[in-house]
């Protein structure tokens, strides 16, 4: 029982996953998804965040033939209007926590469209910037409706 | 006319002669304060690829066939593989390739620290390639391991020979001083730890090798890959469009490059060679650890008469002894200043270049020393500055220095204090703190750029250099809009590609901006002249009264207005092309940035935790070419020193020399939690000495003074002299008790004396 069937954004993908493969690696090689980025690989950044039914989780330390639920990566995410706020705040620097970044917010907003500035810290404090954006990902997820 | 030159150039601190040819470049510097396009927040260009994970990374980079790598690494602070047989990992499936000791640029058959790479192979899969390590046969003889920079010290086991540098007469002005302030002064090795770890694929097509690398330096990659190979530099094609950070630590190739060539050459297929988030913990590079013994001699007006220091940089197996005597020697006007610096050898993870190395760390010794001079002499701390202002350096005139305009910029912040402390309770101590900061930045030649125009009016500026996440692409788009007058979204910048491309500068010693800047400049100068000659001829005007405004062809009396794509389009497929060299940097002058910031801190008495509240940051770096992006640097940096100063510390088990902090939890980065309100100021006055931008760099001045002031707003808010980085929790309590018996004594004393 090797090959999983997985929903993505709303398209279902049938793959080959060799037992302990991560979600992850999974999207990352196999589907091709490299909007997916891994830092550390061992949940403790956040950069590889993707949502399983809308809830933000970390990929690399999720087993790709545990889920079950549909998944929503950063390429389902392209039009959504974070990533505008994201880039007119200038919350995005090197840009490689940036879609791990973005898939969090989107969480968050979808759950509460109006969060107070404790309420976004509190959310997005898994996802670890290094080039240190975060006044302006603070910024963008306020102004994220424009 | 070429004209050949001999200068002197700066990265980092270092200094080297080299010759320049230099092509004049007559442009007048434009006018301080805001342009069309110069001046203006400028979104950056390339953040909706990245924001929605499409920049292609070195991460992402999949070719047919490639292969995946896996480094066996030293196990021993300090060994000699006595004897290694790789065939019983090459019998394993999937595994396509391996390296032992002296195969490959940096795999020794000494490891110098553990974590220092000895062996590789490559396999069809990752996990493969790990499986792999287990089964080399290896044999180690261990060495002996200094751990301790004082014992290296003693040993006259150095990285470089101690730098010794003294101006006056120390001794005798220390003698004379009215008031003697001695402190000791450490900080720990921090890690870069950019998102995207360092890494490298390497394809050879035919005889040429292309290597996709998450660098800081794509022509230093290449020359240094090049030589390693023994083939021409332009058989060696660098690409790095997009990368996730560097720091400092990726100015130059590492083993991982060499390994991922070497084994591509063996297996004729492309590998890829990246190190996982506990390698880059463990053998990536870090700011090295220092102890300064410092000294300051001062009257009682408050004339700092004299300034000493013992500088030890704990440098590690490689890397270098970076300038912690640097801010010591030029932030104030004294006559009598002695310091030597040491680079001790020993058996850790080398050292790389991280945001302004030795600075950050000087500065938070001799500003936290500074501070206690005021305290000493009861002085408000930045009126002792300012009373010691230095007006040259080391004898040498300053290009620009506008350090009193941040001190009055920073001014309103400063006098929040009387507020701030007034929040203080039985537990939660408020306090506001400064430190000023000096710096290099002002880059320097060569560098070069292309520009096109094409028929339908749309630029493009080829350069190859790299945006390591600093905006730079952004910020040399804004410098060719506003020179060739059309609307920013007319240009884009072509860059991360040594075969597509002129040279241009590393990403490091905040230089990119200031170096490659201006020869944007000229080169978007270039085809503006030439386009203004088509247009003379074409509309029977003369020259000089034509000019190009917001994408429109223009004559001095009105006449002419003319879409610059209806102008060019004439010449259908024909384009127009330019080309640009940075010049110089002026003569006998000092190009320098400096800054201040002032911190409120609030510290828990009881527990020993420290809260940063609010940063005001005032910084001049001549001309800010992209103030959105100029605040985003500003605050990373800050941000970053914040950790430096309050949670982040490798550290190492000092009997063995194996690192303990190998993961993102056990290494504390800041999060978004930890971030404090922000406020950011500049002077913005061009350099009228230096190019025709008048522009410096910004990555790294931000990031000096913030310990410093962190730490000396403490002492405002508790009276406790900190003198360690980080300030854990310990550290902060240890400095409380020493303040609380100081006090003791002090009254003790009084009460004698009546
Ligand atoms: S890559 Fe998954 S948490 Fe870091
Ligand atoms: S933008 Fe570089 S790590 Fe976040």
């Amino acid at each position: 029982m090797s090959d999983v069937l997985l929903t993505v954004n709303g398209q279902s993908y049938s793959a080959y996953a060799p037992v302990g493969m991560s979600l992850a690696q999974l999207l990352r090689e196999e589907l091709g998804f490299t909007g997916t980025k891994i830092a550390c690989n061992e949940g403790h950044c956040g950069a590889c965040t993707v949502q399983i039914d809308g809830v933000p989780v970390l990929s690399c330390i999720t087993l790709a033939h545990n889920v079950t639920g549909e998944i929503t990566t950063i390429e389902g995410l392209r039009d959504h209007p974070l990533i505008e706020a994201f880039v007119e705040a200038d919350a995005v620097q090197c840009g490689f926590c940036t879609p791990g970044q973005v898939v969090s917010a989107a969480a968050l907003v979808a759950a509460t469209p109006d969060p107070t500035v404790d309420q976004i810290r509190h959310q997005m404090a898994g996802n670890i910037c290094r080039c240190g954006t975060y006044p302006r990902i603070e910024e963008a997820i306020q102004k994220w409706r424009g | 006319m070429a004209r050949l030159i001999r200068t002197e150039k700066e990265v980092e601190g270092r200094f080297e002669e080299l010759w320049l040819v230099v092509e004049e470049d007559p442009l007048q510097q434009w006018p301080a304060g805001p342009q069309s396009v110069v001046g203006r927040p400028a979104v950056r260009q390339d953040a909706p690829e990245r924001a929605r994970g499409e920049a292609r990374y070195t991460a992402d980079i999949q070719l047919p066939g490639m292969l995946h790598t896996a480094v066996l690494r030293s196990p021993h602070a300090h060994a000699r593989v006595k004897r290694i047989d790789l065939a019983p990992a090459l019998a394993l499936p999937g595994v396509r390739g391996a390296l032992g000791p002296g195969e490959a640029q940096g795999l020794d058959e000494e490891a110098g620290f553990a974590g220092a790479p000895v062996a590789a192979v490559a396999a069809d899969t990752f996990a493969q390639a790990r499986a792999a390590l287990a089964a080399i046969d290896v044999e180690w003889e261990q060495l002996e391991v200094v751990l301790d920079p004082d014992d290296a010290i003693a040993r006259k086991q150095f990285t470089s020979d101690p730098v010794e540098y003294a101006r006056g007469g120390f001794e005798q002005a220390l003698a004379e001083a009215d008031v003697v302030v001695e402190g000791t002064y450490r900080t720990a090795v921090v890690l870069h730890n950019s998102m995207e770890t360092h890494q490298a694929v390497c394809d050879w097509v035919g005889d040429t090798l292309n290597v996709y690398i998450s660098t800081q330096y794509i022509w230093g990659v290449r020359d240094a890959v090049a030589e390693a190979l023994g083939i021409p530099g332009d058989k060696v094609r660098v690409v790095c469009e997009f990368m996730g950070g560097g720091f400092g630590a990726k100015n130059d190739p590492g083993e991982y490059t060499f390994i991922a060539a070497e084994l591509a050459k063996r297996t004729r297929r492309p590998v890829h060679c990246a190190l996982t988030r506990r390698e880059e913990n463990t053998a990536a590079g870090n700011r090295n650890a220092t102890i300064q013994k410092l000294t300051v001699g001062a009257r009682s007006d408050g004339t700092i008469v004299a300034l000493g220091g013992e500088f030890t940089n704990a440098v590690g197996w490689s890397g270098w002894s970076a300038g912690t005597d640097g801010p010591m020697q030029m932030l104030y006007a004294c006559d009598n200043v002695r310091t030597i610096r040491y680079g001790a050898k020993i058996n850790t993870p080398p050292m790389k270049a991280f945001r302004a190395p030795g600075f950050v760390e000087g500065t938070f010794g001799l500003e936290c020393l500074i501070d206690e001079l005021a305290a000493k002499l009861d002085m408000d701390p930045l009126e002792l500055r300012r009373k010691n202002y230095a007006s040259a350096n080391d004898g040498k005139p300053y290009s620009s220095k506008n350090l009193m305009q941040c001190y009055e910029l920073a001014q309103k912040h400063w006098d929040r204090r009387d507020e701030v402390r007034a929040r203080s309770d039985d537990t939660w101590k408020h306090g506001v703190g400064m430190a000023s900061q000096i710096w290099y930045g002002g880059g320097g030649p060569p560098s070069y750029a292309w520009t096109r125009v094409t028929s339908d009016g749309r630029v493009s500026v080829i350069t190859a250099m790299q945006d390591i996440g600093t905006g730079t692409r952004t910020a040399m788009a804004q410098i060719a809009a506003e020179e060739l007058g059309v609307p920013l979204d007319r240009v884009e910048v072509v860059l991360g590609d040594s075969a597509r491309g002129p040279y241009a500068t590393l990403s490091a010693g905040s230089s990119t901006t200031p170096s490659v800047g201006p020869a944007v400049r000229a080169a978007a100068a270039d085809v503006k002249r030439q386009i203004i000659e088509i247009a003379a001829q074409r509309h029977d005007l003369e020259e000089r009264v034509i000019d190009i405004k917001d994408g429109m062809v223009v004559s001095a009396d009105g006449n002419l207005s003319q879409p610059l794509e209806e102008l060019v389009g004439l010449l259908e497929d024909a384009q127009i092309l330019g080309k640009g060299a940075r010049g110089p940097n002026p003569t006998g002058m000092s190009v320098l940035t400096f800054g201040v910031q002032v911190v409120e801190v609030a510290v828990d008495v009881e527990t020993g935790e420290v809260r940063v509240e609010r940063v005001a940051a005032a910084h001049d770096v001549g001309r800010i070419i992209n103030p959105l992006g100029a605040r985003s640097q500003v605050e990373g940096g800050i941000i970053q020193g914040i950790g430096h100063t309050l949670s982040e510390q490798r550290l190492m088990d000092m009997e063995t020399g194996r690192i303990l902090t190998t993961s993102l939890d056990a290494y504390r980065m800041p999060t978004i939690a930890d971030v404090p309100e922000i406020v950011c100021e500049f002077v913005d006055e061009p350099d009228e000495h230096l190019t025709s931008l008048g522009s410096k760099g910004l990555g790294e001045p931000p990031i000096i003074p913030i310990s410093a002031a962190i730490a000396n707003a403490i002492r405002d808010a508790t009276g406790a002299d900190v003198h360690e980085l980080p300030i854990t929790r310990e550290e902060m309590l240890r400095a409380l008790r020493e303040a609380d018996e100081k006090a003791r004594e002090r009254q003790r004393e009084s009460i004698g004396a009546r």
